[in-house]
């Protein structure tokens, strides 16, 4: 078996036992990344050189005597939003295709603390806006899957390049799904953590009170040990959470036999494909095999999601996408007399057109005569969001839905129709809107070899029983992987 | 669904937003952001009487940073990812 | 002149707001670590969070709150419980996100007032609110005129992006120039008593935009206004408004009509000018930051902050009235300057003796650092030794003659008056031995005054006493000097 196909935890096992070096696996996964990168681009920075020196680094690290923790010289992907000290942070835009960044986002100088293996930096939808990855200045994301698919979107790169064995695991951002739909897509691990249990500093903003940062990983217990690398209070972000992080991985492989599950029916309607709702189900059986109890429960405001997501998500964008003006940094166009005329067309040029999208109707929604119609009222929707879950979760452990209404889809299908893109996303952006933590895994397999997803979320920083429920549904549902590459 | 937006406002929101749609562009715009504002609408429908707005998921209040002095940029730094500078700053063009 | 003002005075009526803008003097800026600094080098004090980077977020300087929150509190405003941060929207070179980050519809304070003192009247000046935002950076116009519509190209500094602002509105509650002038100095007296700001003029660390406009006295209908921009000093403030005074009063009578405008002051001129026509529909899109939590300022933090506000000008002025034994116009002149009434107060730390201390800092003191044009603190006498001089005087060291030529020295070298008095041997006799023999010489020598003292003209006595003054260089005490004569010739 080759290294590639071990887990973050099993490559950690090996270090420890000194079985391997970090260089090994390194070259490992540079050779795979050589045969599958120019069917995949998952990558927009990739270095083999670079990765290279890393892994003698920790190699030295280890020999010196330095404590192995849980990912010292694990190959982790940060998706290209993620800002990384003196390498290219581009958030797949032309704004940003030169942009150095300048400092470390908190996660990575947490990951750093790990020394963990950085392989690269990560394709996606420009800004994180999309569920394809079609929406890149680098190119789109092919599904390892299927290559004429999607991956999904927005951490497209990421999700691609864990299942596509370029990567042990990766970093995300979800901020409607971006997490979880791709993950879904490509058949492996994508945790949404509770808003505010990993820091956003460094994250570029999209929907700063939406975002979060999250693992994708090619099982649960990787994504556990993940989550709890990066998760944590900081001081530098006023909205992350002051308690103590939890030890996750013992959360996996417990008894789930009394926890009550809940199926949200605004979640299983007809848009639904048949085969993902029977896959769904079958998984659902396999829990109440395991003792769990499994009602269905209605959360009657989810209707009003995707439309609230749509007002919110924008407007804080149209906001946080301000900065990129071509002073300070990034694109600028050369050729403007004045700064109006600069601004313009350096946005209008530097950004593609779903941002162009985005940042108008968000600026449309905090507009004067219209914030209280749409910015305001979609606050207020989303409270009535909050309450809902709020109630399901007086009854019930987690609640599980499929994490995307259909597998992966064609490239260019949706590219021309916004809204059926947004649509998408309409059972994991709730989740974002409640701030609660989320989990998409694999639980089949479509007849045409697709991968499907099934969402486990939890109430506010209750990621343990969405990880005992994830345990057990990737223990209890089998399924193929069969990849086109 | 009747139009709620037409190309003026959408020059309007441009201008808000510091973007430019060409003439060329311009009709495709106005018609997926009149297609998703009309489906943003739908909110409307919610009664949300006696609800208060929700900007945190989270109660956190009070959160501050002592008066403490962190290390600034160095001049190199500041200036990295500059599109034009001189030696006292970004420069830019005419302000209009 | 005077009288035409008067005259316009009584048919129009002039209605002045202020937004004053004041820079704190915290360590850091508003939401990062960035120490705040004045004529650096520039742009090398910014960080990601202060020069927009991507990623970045901003955390609330505590500090910044708590003068906030001492502000409102000596402006009488309430303290908003529930306090937010918004954003303001609008693309500038100077700011580094293209939003400001301020306080919209729940601010740190609201509905407080200042009673501004014009001497015989009091104007009570309502202030609608107290709230806290980022300064942004500097623009440079490089050009031959170095304005802003004559620039070829701008340069930006950030180095003040991020300090943290304080904006206080008031009611339009000012009707006159002179006012607004007083309640720019009564403000800025306040401000510098909370030691908050240290509110310099030169480097704009308050500054001020006022709304004016001019209407019949008889009329109910409110005039048009126009705001001037940027008024930083007292002098300017006042000019600029009653240069616009009388142009909206100029209009009115010629029938016209005051257009809404913002408009400038020039220094050079003497004028204002029109920056731009009527307010351009501004649509800032104000929303609460999501990357900042709200504050929740409570009753005992509120408690706390009180405690550390000290005696403001006006408990000071009553102070020095009922306890100091001051008279109204010595109290009023020593309270409300800030410099003054620390300086005075200085001065009694070390010597207890307010008539005194008041006198000479009215009197000589006054007369000298005027006639140089600088302030109590950049002479070169410390407080304490314009105590020490004052002790020398109450304990008859010296006399006050002596005590006028000392403080001269004094303002002149900055030494201690010990010291002078030492050195130019301007001691005080009061050794009765010595001043005998001294006193024996004269009597010996002025015969014709000491008969005509025998023969009942007692005033010849002060002749003779001079005589021994002049003897020992003013230094003999006086009264010693009397008694001893008079003993001898009786
Ligand atoms: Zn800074």
């Amino acid at each position: 078996m080759s290294l590639i196909n071990l887990g973050a935890y099993e490559l950690n096992e090996l270090i420890k036992k000194k079985e391997i070096s970090v260089f090994e696996i390194a070259k490992a996964y540079v050779q795979r990344i050589d045969e599958v990168e120019n069917d995949i681009n998952a990558f927009i920075s990739f270095d083999n050189d670079l990765v290279f020196s890393r892994a003698r680094e920790i190699d030295k690290y280890i020999k010196d005597g330095n404590d192995i923790l849980d990912f010292t010289g694990i190959p982790i992907a940060i998706k290209d939003n993620v800002c990384t000290k003196g390498i290219k942070t581009t958030c797949a835009s032309k704004m940003l295709s030169n942009y150095v960044a300048v400092y470390d986002a908190t996660v990575i100088n947490k990951l750093n603390r790990h020394r963990f293996l950085m392989i690269g930096k990560a394709n996606m939808d420009e800004f994180a806006m999309g569920s394809s990855n079609e929406n890149s200045a680098f190119g789109v994301v092919r599904n390892p899957w299927n290559l004429d698919c999607v991956p999904g979107g927005s951490s497209g790169g990421p999700a691609a390049s864990v299942a596509a064995f370029e990567t042990a695991c990766s970093l995300g951002s979800d901020t409607g799904g971006s997490i979880r739909q791709p993950a879904s897509l490509c058949g492996i691990v994508g945790l949404k953590p509770t808003y505010g249990r990993v820091s956003r500093y460094g994250l570029v903003a999209f929907a700063s009170s939406l975002d979060q940062i999250g693992p994708l990983t090619r099982n649960v217990k990787d994504s556990a040990a993940l989550l709890e690398a990066i998760a944590g209070y900081d001081e530098y972000d006023s909205t992350s959470i002051n308690t103590d992080v939890p030890n996750y991985k013992s959360f996996l492989n417990t008894d789930i036999k009394g926890m009550r599950i809940g199926i949200p029916k605004e979640l299983m309607i007809k848009e639904i494909d048949c085969e993902v709702k029977s896959s769904v189900n079958n998984a659902l059986r396999m829990l109440e095999k395991s003792g769990a109890i499994v009602e269905e429960v209605s959360l009657p405001n989810l209707e009003y999601a995707l439309s609230v997501f749509y007002v919110i998500a924008p407007s804080e964008a149209s906001s946080n996408l301000s900065r990129f003006d071509g002073v300070r940094y990034g694109y600028r166009n050369t050729k403007s007399r004045t700064i109006r005329e600069m601004y313009k067309k350096t946005r209008a040029e530097g950004f593609g057109p779903e941002v162009k999208r985005r940042i108008m109707i968000g600026t449309y929604c905090l507009s004067s005569g219209y914030y209280d119609a749409y910015y305001d009222k979609a606050k207020r929707v989303r409270t009535l969001i909050i309450n809902d879950f709020k109630k399901a979760f007086l009854e019930y452990d987690v609640l599980i839905s499929p994490t995307s209404p259909t597998t992966a889809f064609k490239i260019g299908d949706r590219a021309d129709d916004p809204l059926t893109m947004y649509l998408s996303d309409v059972c994991t952006i709730p989740v974002n809107l409640a701030g609660i933590p989320a989990i998409s895994l694999p639980c089949g397999v479509s007849k045409n070899n697709l991968p499907i997803g099934i969402q486990v979320i939890g109430d506010i920083l209750r990621e343990d029983n969405v990880l005992k429920i994830a345990s057990a549904i990737e223990s209890e549902v089998k399924w193929k992987m069969n990849l086109q590459i | 669904m009747g139009k709620i937006i037409n190309k003026k406002d959408i020059k309007h929101i441009a201008k808000l937003a510091e973007l430019k749609y060409s003439d060329a562009e311009i009709d495709k715009i106005t018609d997926q952001l009149d297609k998703i504002i009309n489906h943003i609408t739908k909110i409307g429908q919610a009664d949300t009487s006696n609800i208060v707005p929700t900007s945190h998921v989270l109660e956190i209040t009070n959160v501050y940073r002592e008066d403490k002095v962190r290390i600034s940029f160095t001049r190199e730094e500041s200036f990295k990812n500059a599109p034009l500078e001189d030696e006292d700053g970004f420069k830019v063009p005419k302000i209009d | 002149m005077e009288n035409e003002f008067a005259d316009i005075k009584n048919e129009y009526e002039t209605v002045i707001g202020l937004e004053t803008h004041v820079e704190l003097s915290t360590e850091t800026k508003m939401f990062c670590g960035c120490k705040l600094s004045f004529g650096a080098q520039p742009n090398t004090y910014t960080c990601p969070i202060c020069l927009g980077h991507p990623g970045s977020l901003p955390v609330i300087n505590k500090k910044a709150i708590e003068n906030a929150i001492k502000i409102a509190l000596a402006l009488n405003c309430n303290i908003c419980e529930n306090a937010v941060f918004h954003r303001k929207n609008y693309f500038y070179p100077d700011m580094p996100k293209n939003y400001q980050i301020s306080q919209f519809d729940m601010p740190v304070g609201i509905n407080g007032y200042i009673d501004v003192d014009m001497g015989s009247y009091v104007r009570k000046v309502r202030v609608t609110r107290v709230h806290v935002e980022e300064d942004t950076g500097k623009l440079i116009h490089i050009g031959s005129t170095g304005r802003i519509s004559e620039a070829d190209y701008s340069i930006v500094d950030f180095n003040r992006a991020g300090t943290p602002l304080i904006e206080i509105v008031t009611m339009p509650d000012i009707k006159s120039p002179d006012e607004a002038k007083q309640y720019m100095i009564t403000l800025r007296n306040i401000l510098l008593t909370l030691d908050v700001s240290d509110c310099s003029m030169e480097e704009g660390s308050i500054r001020s935009d006022a709304n004016v406009s001019v209407k019949l006295i008889s009329s109910d209908k409110l005039g048009t206004r126009t705001e001037i921009k940027n008024l930083n000093s007292f002098r300017f403030l006042q000019r600029g408004l009653e240069y616009e005074v009388d142009r909206h009063i100029d209009i009115i009578k010629s029938g016209g009509k005051v257009i809404q405008q913002t408009r400038h002051y020039d220094n050079k001129t003497q004028t204002t000018m029109v920056l731009r026509e009527k307010e351009e529909a501004h649509d800032y899109r104000y929303f609460p930051d999501p990357d900042l939590v709200p504050m929740k300022i409570k009753e005992d933090w509120i408690n706390k902050i009180k405690d550390t506000i000290p005696e403001l000008p006006s408990a000071k002025e009553k102070r020095y009235k009922d306890f100091l034994g001051l008279s109204d116009y010595d109290s009023s002149f020593m309270a409300n300057d800030f410099e003054i009434s620390s300086y005075f107060e200085e001065v009694l730390k070390h010597h207890d003796n307010a008539k005194a201390a008041c006198n000479w800092i009215m009197g000589d003191f006054s007369a000298f650092i005027n006639k140089d044009g600088i302030t109590l603190r950049q002479s070169k006498i410390t407080p304490e030794n314009l105590a020490g001089l004052i002790k020398m005087i109450d304990s008859k060291e010296i006399n006050g003659k002596i005590a006028k030529l000392v403080f001269e020295e004094m303002y002149n070298t900055g030494k201690n008056p010990t010291d002078i008095i030492l050195e130019k041997g301007l001691k005080q006799i009061n050794d009765t031995e010595k001043l005998e023999k001294i006193i024996d010489e004269v009597i010996l020598k002025n015969p014709d005054a000491v008969s005509q003292y025998k023969s009942g003209k007692s005033k010849a006595i002060s002749y003779l006493v001079g005589q021994v003054m002049a003897k020992t260089h003013g230094k003999a005490n006086p009264q010693i000097v009397n008694e001893i004569i008079i003993k001898k010739l009786s």
